[in-house]
């Protein structure tokens, strides 16, 4: 990660949330300054489209309706112009359709209201880190645990660990988010390609056959379930 | 009443049909007697002429007094000719006529004119037609033939038109206003009907008199339209009043939980309210989202976005999401495909069903005894295309097998075990949304839920190969 100030990492991002909701703007500020994150607030889709064709973002949070300019034309104007900043776009209509018409006007994630404010910080910085370099790397390492996705073979310490087909996805998108929280409709939107709610909690199983592969009979365990929003996974727990 | 009754369509068409009629009438009539006048004239000129001519040998044979005796002879036999001849004075010579008719004079062609007929009553004038002709030495000879009576008869015939018009026009108008009436009063009843229906007598019907007439058919049809409206607005109320039940429940144990931790005097017990709140929150959104789901798929929203697809596939790759969570609750899954047809339709929506049938089983189809709990996917196909899954629990009696496919029904049974009792509505919606249909068998012993849906037309062909 270059050193440079002007130059904002996953770690420290810069988040343009164009949303019309005064609280709605509020409760996303502050979430986003808790994670040591830069927000910057619009009201409405023209002053949004300005200030992100203005300034350089590491992610921008459109609403979908919008006054002025509404947040899927705001999208496709930005994009027209060359701009290829990740989008994550909340909308309250959640139809397939409407999740294609968002994704085809140029945003990356869709999110429906109502969310989880854990699950939106997520999404905010699963699509930075999508941004940067680290996606095209052929090797994903974490500790002593390395996942080879030219050959799918998954290693850890040195030994082998068999993987189902399913099961080598899900550590891939694990794996590629080191160190970001990833949420159970993350995954199941992810590796599954499935948009809806299961009912039941199959993601935690999976995720703990997973886990069972991979952490059991070793002292550092580098798959972590985050109470209440999701899993990571991460080496040298603080 | 009247305007009403001038205004109805029935009465306009009645209207316009009787002008139609007596402009015909009138053209037929009027022709008639065009003609029939006609030759009455063309005749009268030639008689006239031939007075003339016969006159005019008479004169030319015997010179001026065997024409004074002609006309003498002939103006004393009894007939409608009429005669005069007169000197340069005017004054009469010979003739049945006073005088020359100062109509005729100065015309060469003939005409009409009028004279007096002394009679027994006295003078009266009379029609007649004649022409007028110069004869040697100044004398002028008039010669005319009376039509008063033709006159007479032509004028009586025209007011026999007019009356007999007159007559047709007011029966049409008459009869017109009484059918007009007559159909005035069956639509009013209609109207009426509809009104009170609208007014939310939602029971009531359009009468049918039996008659088996258009306006039968058209409240019949009505009435099968508004039968169907009143099931959807029964069906309507019920979903309303379940969703008021159970959205308001979990909405009142939230704000309970709220009220209760913001009195808790230690203050401890926040922390974990909120959490809880946060899940009542979740579940009721997760009510709400299903609730929307299952409306727009009945409203048919989504099939747009339908493509061809291998219903084997579909079902292995929701199996595969589903097996572990079964696994872990101590069921046996196996799936079982017979085939592999391809539907028209969309993955996510099937892959949901499939989901919601397995989670179904897994929370209400446990066995009762010591037989190991099993869910059964399978995929068939023949005329249709079936995906099946079936449990070995206590299954869902027949009685209440129609029930349970509605929102919010959840039997006595399951009432204590978590869910929405959403599950099977969304599975009946999706299936109805792909032009399929869902049936709830007995496994014996056991729930056999066979969602049926129609093969997409590639495959058809294939299966006539």
């Amino acid at each position: 990660m270059s050193a440079i100030a002007i130059s904002n990492g996953p770690d420290q991002m810069r988040v343009l949330v164009i949303e019309d909701d005064r609280e709605t703007q509020g409760f996303i500020a502050r979430a986003l300054k808790e994670q040591g994150h830069t927000p910057e607030l619009a009201g409405d889709g023209e002053t949004g489209l300005a200030l992100a064709e203005a300034g350089s973002y590491d992610v921008l949070v459109v609403d979908r309706m919008l006054p002025r300019l509404d947040g899927l034309s705001a999208i496709e104007r930005l994009r027209k112009g060359g701009n290829r900043t990740p989008v994550l776009i909340l909308s309250a209509l959640g139809d397939v359709d409407d999740r294609v018409k968002g994704l085809k006007a140029g945003g990356d994630d869709y999110l429906t209201k109502p969310y989880a404010l854990s699950e939106l910080m997520a999404r905010i910085e699963a699509l930075a880190r999508r941004a940067s370099p680290a996606e095209s790397s052929t090797t994903y390492t974490v500790g002593d645990l390395v996942l080879d996705r030219l050959s799918h073979k998954v290693t850890r310490g040195g030994g082998a660990i068999p993987l189902q087909p399913r099961e080598y996805r899900l550590l891939e998108y694990l794996m590629k988010h080191t160190g970001q929280v990833v949420t159970r409709t993350m995954l199941l939107e992810n590796v599954w390609d499935y948009h809806f709610d299961p009912q039941t909690n199959v993601i935690d199983v999976h995720v703990s056959r997973l886990r069972a592969k991979i952490d059991k009979g070793f002292s550092e365990p580098l798959l972590h379930t985050i109470r209440g929003v999701g899993y990571m996974v991460r080496a040298g727990a603080a | 009443m009247l305007p009403n009754i001038l205004r109805t369509s029935a009465f306009r068409w009645i209207a316009a049909y009787l002008l139609l009629f007596l402009v015909a009438i009138a053209g037929v009539v009027g022709y008639i007697f065009w003609l029939t006048s006609e030759q009455l004239n063309r005749e009268l000129s030639g008689i006239i002429s031939a007075e003339v001519a016969g006159l005019r040998e008479q004169f030319e044979t015997g010179g001026l007094g065997n024409l004074d005796r002609a006309i003498a002879a002939r103006s004393a036999a009894p007939g409608n000719s009429l005669y005069v001849l007169a000197d340069s004075g005017g004054r009469r010579v010979a003739g049945n006529l006073s005088g020359l008719p100062a109509d005729l004079m100065g015309k060469s062609s003939g005409g009409p004119f009028l004279y007096s007929r002394k009679t027994d009553l006295g003078e009266e004038m009379r029609h007649a037609v004649g022409v007028a002709i110069a004869v040697p030495g100044g004398l002028a000879l008039v010669v005319g033939r009376d039509v008063e009576e033709q006159q007479t008869f032509a004028a009586a015939v025209r007011r026999a038109f007019l009356w007999g018009t007159a007559i047709v026009a007011l029966a049409g108008l008459v009869g017109g206003l009484f059918a007009s009436r007559a159909l005035l009063r069956r639509v009013d009843t209609v109207t009426q009907a509809s009104r009170s229906i609208m007014a939310g007598d939602l029971a009531r019907r359009l009468p049918v008199s039996g008659a088996g007439d258009e306006f039968d058919r058209l409240s019949q049809g009505l009435n099968a339209m508004l039968e169907r409206i009143e099931q959807l607005m029964v069906g309507l109320r019920e979903v309303s009043d379940n969703i008021a039940h159970d959205l308001k429940t979990p909405l009142t144990r939230l704000r309970n939980r709220a009220e209760t931790a913001l009195t808790d005097p230690a203050g401890g017990a926040d922390r974990q309210a909120l959490e809880r709140t946060i899940q009542e929150a979740d579940g009721l959104i997760r009510t709400f989202n299903a609730l929307l789901a299952i409306a727009r798929l009945e409203a048919g929203q989504g099939s747009g976005s339908f493509v061809p697809l291998d219903l084997a596939e579909v079902a292995r790759e929701a199996a595969e999401l589903y097996e572990p969570v079964a696994e872990e609750a101590g069921f046996r899954v196996e799936v079982e495909i017979g085939a592999a047809p391809i539907v028209r339709g969309d993955r996510q929506l099937i892959g949901q069903a499939i989901g919601n049938l397995i989670d179904n089983a897994i929370k209400y189809g446990r066995p009762v005894g010591a037989k190991a709990p099993s869910i059964r996917l399978s995929v068939e196909a023949d005329r249709e295309a079936r995906l099946i899954v079936a449990d070995s629990g206590s299954g869902i009696p027949e009685a209440d097998r129609e029930r349970v496919l509605k929102r919010f029904v959840r039997l006595e049974a399951s009432r204590s075990a978590p869910g929405s009792g959403l599950g099977l509505s969304l599975v009946a919606a999706v299936a109805h949304l792909h032009g399929g249909s869902i049936r709830l068998e007995d496994n014996r012993p056991g729930l056999r839920v066979v969602v049926a849906l129609p093969l997409a037309r590639a495959q058809n062909a294939q299966e006539h190969v």
